[in-house]
């Protein structure tokens, strides 16, 4: 039997793993805060570090953290990059611009979108705050900030 | 120490979406399977490798000569699937076995579709079953069946 089709030359091969994510207690604290618009983290007791989303545990010294702290919704770009290639599944259409942000109060970033500025613009060290969605599409989701902007005569 | 938290429970899938380039060797490899055919590659000691080897495993000098093989072979060892999942290829159950395809001197993974596990043997013959729509994959062999 013959085939006139080209030879193979790829193969698709998707891999699709599913998850059942429980959140631990920290996390679920974290998100059952962020439900109601406040961004709430965990001290360490012995470094003082505050973690924003929270673990529940400090990764330099090794122990649990239970102390809760309210933290600002503003903070500084630690870290970015702008992001050219679209992710499938992704709502998110590039060029976007992911950043690792120190918000005040905390001593580790977390990461999150960073708009409403040219790329071109965006720089290390430039100050930032939370623009909210609607409160009534608040859910159990730090995607309730749609993105960060920078700070207002900053 | 704080109130209880909530149990906050939710699926999501993370899916890859790989697509592989399949090189000389694997391509002419899986043309052939959308044609129905099978190829081993030779290795340096002679033997016929299923599917093929890119490099030698011994010189890991890179191969390149195909080498049919028959769509029958044996059955070398099996394990029994009661319960398949749902990317299992078969709805029913079925055996993960090893084949050494007639012409080879290494064997295939694949299924074989025998209906109940008491029709299964080590040593037992089987036969391609070949897809009603191959496209050059794997799994343009269905599954083996007992012959």
């Amino acid at each position: 039997m013959s085939d006139a089709r080209e030879p193979v030359t790829g193969i698709e091969v998707p891999i699709n793993l599913k998850y059942e994510f429980t959140a631990g207690a920290a996390l679920a604290r974290f998100l059952s805060s962020i439900r109601e618009g406040r961004i709430v983290g965990q001290r360490c007791p012995g470094c003082s570090s505050v973690y924003v989303p929270p673990r529940g545990s400090c990764s330099r010294c090794g122990i649990a953290t239970e102390e809760e702290v309210e933290v600002s919704d503003r903070g500084v770009i630690e870290s970015f990059t702008i992001v050219h290639i679209p992710l499938p599944g992704n709502p998110v259409k590039p060029p976007f611009i992911a950043a690792n942000i120190l918000l005040d109060g905390t001593d580790m970033a977390c990461l999150h979108l960073v708009s409403e500025v040219p790329t071109e613009r965006v720089v290390v060290g430039m100050r930032v705050q939370a623009v909210w969605k609607p409160r009534e599409e608040w859910g159990y989701t730090f995607e309730n900030i749609a993105w960060f902007k920078p700070v207002e005569g900053a | 120490m704080a109130t209880q938290p909530e149990i906050l429970t939710k699926s999501f899938e993370l899916g890859y979406t790989y697509t592989r380039s399949t090189g000389p060797l694997i391509g002419r490899f899986l043309t052939g399977l959308r044609e129905r055919r099978i190829h081993g590659v030779r290795a340096s000691d002679g033997r016929v490798i299923v599917p093929p080897a890119e490099y030698d495993p011994q010189t890991a000098a890179a191969l390149d000569e195909l080498v049919p093989v028959a769509d029958t072979g044996t059955v070398t060892t099996w394990c029994w699937v009661c319960e398949p999942l749902a990317h299992h290829l078969l709805p029913h159950p079925f055996a993960f076995a090893l084949v050494r395809l007639d012409g080879a001197d290494v064997p295939l993974l694949h299924l074989v579709d025998a209906g109940d596990e008491t029709a299964m043997r080590t040593g037992m013959r089987v036969r391609a079953r070949w897809s009603d729509d191959p496209r050059g994959s794997i799994t343009d062999i269905a599954c083996f069946e007992p012959v």
